[in-house]
């Protein structure tokens, strides 16, 4: 299931005659999360589209039909924290209460499991934390101690464009890692950062290794490895300005920051490396979520096409928070049409009620097939990505049954 | 009468898919109404101004992209220019305006210390962009000929960054002490703590992004920084009475008299449109009860409070002219 499209394929000439109304195949979440290869779930999307909501179901839709799950949600809502007992950031996973078994589990399994109850862990990142534990861990203590307490660091791990996706994967690898040698879990599903580009955090690694590679770092390096003569005029010139408009401490600073990092950077590389091939790796399994409005399907465009070139492996696209469809085939201008009538009119007692719910109905008409124009543009541009559509509940999801509730609508389940 | 009127910054923030950019172009086209000139700036890069007006990417530089809103009895409406501010352009536009930088401003570019020093040092890069917009809210006489606007309208960072990126000083503090760029910074702490700049949030009727932005209200009353309005966006329409609403809820609407009602406007009635219409009406009424509750919350924030209607069909250039209307009526511009 993976985006990649065959080069070599014709597509056949489609005249204006031909009606060609995009549809995309259906998304089988249940397939996903019930095969025992898909060992990693990555949810990414442009912010406020339900990312954490989705991982979060996802999670428990896959620990309640016997996978080993852990979740590693970035910032949840607080009641949703709350009800899976994760309100304090401490960076460890915690088990989440009140699971129980899918209906016909976990005999489904066929005694694949020992396990008496479903569980699953859920935690929180903590991403300064997660930055100081890989510097301490790859550096000696004298150096971790210099590099924790330089300014730059303090500013760097705590807001660094780029430092909150980068820990997220961070955290993905460690967990991943743990989970391999102790068993632990066998599905771990990553919620990703609200980032201003969703796609951040698979150039986070990138843009880490090339600010230790850039030119004006290894210049600030080079006094401390070299000769003094390598200060060029260019570096003159250069610190100099720098001085002039940020004082002389901030070079100071730096360049000691500088040369601390570059201690530990092999270690840093190696890692973030490590964990791009992870993401790439089979076991792996993207799900862009997107609300059905215009600018978060046009990142989720843009996301797919990001992950196809980086051969990153696609399961899908969720839209979240579709307009339920109505029923009934009134159209929206022919209840417009019949709600001014009875407004006018006002024959009846409830005829204000029922123009009401003529207007509601309109809007609901309206909404309904501005997003599907939306998802069918989407589907003729990105043919064969497998989409599921989530209509949006009546009230907000704060615990385990809403997140159950989305969890079979995410497998397209719900009756 | 604007409630707003003495500002000439405003910061329009709030939680990713609130509506935040729509929100800021319909307040500067509503700010444009009567004569004056609006600038419109967005600082992340995504041109999601060119795209709502429906014109070619921006540039680093001031383009006229739309008249503000017309209104009766108010004369002629003004202009809103746009501007998309980048960090590297801004870092070399002030090198060259204040240190005139010419050789060495290419080998700072060169050395990739331009690169380095807006994408990697934190915190400048927040300066660097809130900077130009100091810079075009201060006009001064380094920038020659360059258009003194009535009021600028930024399309801010979300919500759980708006106080540190607006708190510049602070986040140098630990990094540059002392030089030009540090007095800078407590240049423009001075306009943004004023009572000419003001921090509007954006919201929708739900618990996260109301919790939100009193969470980030909370943080700029801590940093000393003017809180504005809560813009509340997408709101549902409101004309279903409460007795309604609440049958509605239980499910007890008078379906016969409904029916009756679409019979009598025209409509073929069917048992399957009736129920529909009472599904849609249940869904909308449980809605519309939590909408409340957030409402209730929301005017407990002690701030002004402006509702903007849904729009079903999106927001397209119309759109947002109709949100403008509406942010005027509110008496926000």
């Amino acid at each position: 299931m993976t985006a990649q499209r065959s080069p070599g394929r014709i597509h056949p000439r489609v005249g204006p005659l031909v009606a060609s109304s995009a549809t995309a195949p259906a998304l089988d979440v249940d397939a996903l999360l019930d095969n025992r290869r898909t060992g990693i779930i990555v949810c990414c999307g442009s912010g406020g589209v339900g990312k954490t909501t989705t991982s979060a179901a996802l999670a428990l839709r896959a620990a309640e039909r016997g996978r080993k799950v852990v979740v590693l949600t970035i910032d949840p809502a607080r009641r949703l924290a709350q009800s899976m007992g994760i309100e304090a950031l401490d960076n460890t996973p915690r088990p989440v209460d009140g699971l129980r078994w899918a209906p016909g589990y976990p005999d489904a399994l066929g005694g694949a499991t020992a396990d008496e109850a479903p569980r699953m862990d859920a935690m929180m990142l903590d991403m300064k934390r997660t930055f100081d534990e890989v510097v301490e861990a790859q550096a000696t203590p004298e150096k971790a101690k210099q590099i924790l307490e330089n300014p730059f660091y303090v500013a760097l791990s705590s807001s660094f464009a780029g430092t909150q996706e980068y820990m997220a994967m961070e955290k993905l690898g460690q967990l991943h890692r743990d989970a391999r040698s102790s068993g632990s879990y066998d599905l771990i599903v990553v919620d990703t950062p609200p980032s201003r580009s969703a796609l951040d955090f698979l150039d986070a690694p990138e843009r880490l290794s090339s600010f230790l590679d850039g030119r004006f770092v290894r210049m600030l390096l080079a006094p401390a490895r070299g000769p003094a003569r390598i200060m060029t005029a260019g570096l003159g010139l250069v610190t100099g300005a720098l001085s002039k408009i940020l004082g002389g401490q901030f070079i100071t600073d730096l360049q000691t920051f500088v040369a601390a990092l570059d201690t530990v950077f092999g270690g840093f590389r190696a890692r973030a490396q490590e964990t791009y091939a992870l993401l790439q790796a089979p076991g792996t399994a993207f799900l862009v979520v997107a609300a059905p409005e215009a600018d978060a399907l046009r990142e989720a465009a843009y996301f797919v096409e990001r992950l196809s070139e980086d051969r990153m492996p696609l399961a899908g696209l969720v839209v979240n928070r579709a307009s339920p469809s109505g029923q009934g085939s009134l159209s929206a201008d022919e209840a417009m049409a019949a709600s001014q009538r009875l407004r006018r009119d006002n024959t009846s007692p409830t005829a204000a009620l029922t123009a009401g719910l003529l207007r509601l109905h309109a809007d609901r008409v309206r909404m309904v097939e501005r997003e599907a124009v939306l998802r069918e543009r989407f589907a003729a541009a990105h043919p064969g990505v497998a989409t599921v559509v989530v209509p949006a509940l009546a009230s907000d999801v704060h615990d385990l049954a809403g997140l159950r509730v989305i969890g079979e609508l995410l497998a397209g389940s719900a009756g | 009468m604007s409630d707003w009127s003495r500002v000439r910054l405003h910061v329009v923030t709030g939680k990713g898919g609130t509506g935040k950019s729509t929100v800021a172009a319909s307040l500067a086209l509503a700010l444009a109404s009567h004569g004056k000139n609006v600038l419109l700036c967005e600082v992340e890069g995504r041109q999601g101004i060119a795209r709502m007006f429906d014109v070619d990417p921006l540039p680093y530089a001031e383009r006229r992209i739309a008249t503000g809103l017309r209104t009766d009895g108010d004369g002629p409406p003004g202009v809103v220019n746009a501007l998309h501010i980048d960090a590297e352009s801004a870092l070399l536009e002030y090198l060259a305006m204040y240190y005139r930088l010419g050789r060495a401003g290419r080998a700072l570019d060169r050395f990739g210390v331009v690169e380095f020093a807006t994408t990697i040092a934190p915190g400048v890069r927040d300066v660097l962009l809130t900077g130009k917009v100091y810079e075009a809210v201060q006009r001064n006489s380094r920038n020659r000929g360059a258009i003194e606007y009535d009021a600028v309208v930024l399309d801010a960072p979300p919500t759980g960054r708006i106080t540190q990126f607006l708190h510049v000083s602070d986040e140098l503090a630990g990094l540059a002490k002392v030089g030009p760029i540090k007095h800078q910074a407590d240049t423009m702490m001075t306009l943004f703590r004023s009572p000419r700049t003001a921090v509007h949030f954006v919201t929708v009727l739900e618990e996260m992004p109301v919790q939100e932005t009193a969470d980030g209200i909370a943080h700029l009353h801590e940093a000393g920084l003017p809180v504005g309005g809560v813009v509340v966006n997408q709101v549902r329409p409101r004309d279903l009475r409460v007795k309604d609403l609440a049958a509605a809820r239980k499910s007890q609407l008078d379906r016969a008299a409904i029916g009756a009602d679409l019979a009598g406007a025209g409509v073929e009635v069917t048992d399957e449109l009736v129920d529909g219409l009472l599904d849609e009406a249940h869904d909308h009424a449980v809605r519309r009860a939590l909408e409340d509750a957030q409402r209730k919350v929301i005017s407990g924030l002690g701030v002004p409070a402006y509702e903007l209607p849904q729009l079903p069909q999106g927001v397209d250039l119309g759109g947002l002219y109709e949100l403008a209307a509406a942010l005027r009526e509110g008496g926000m511009a």
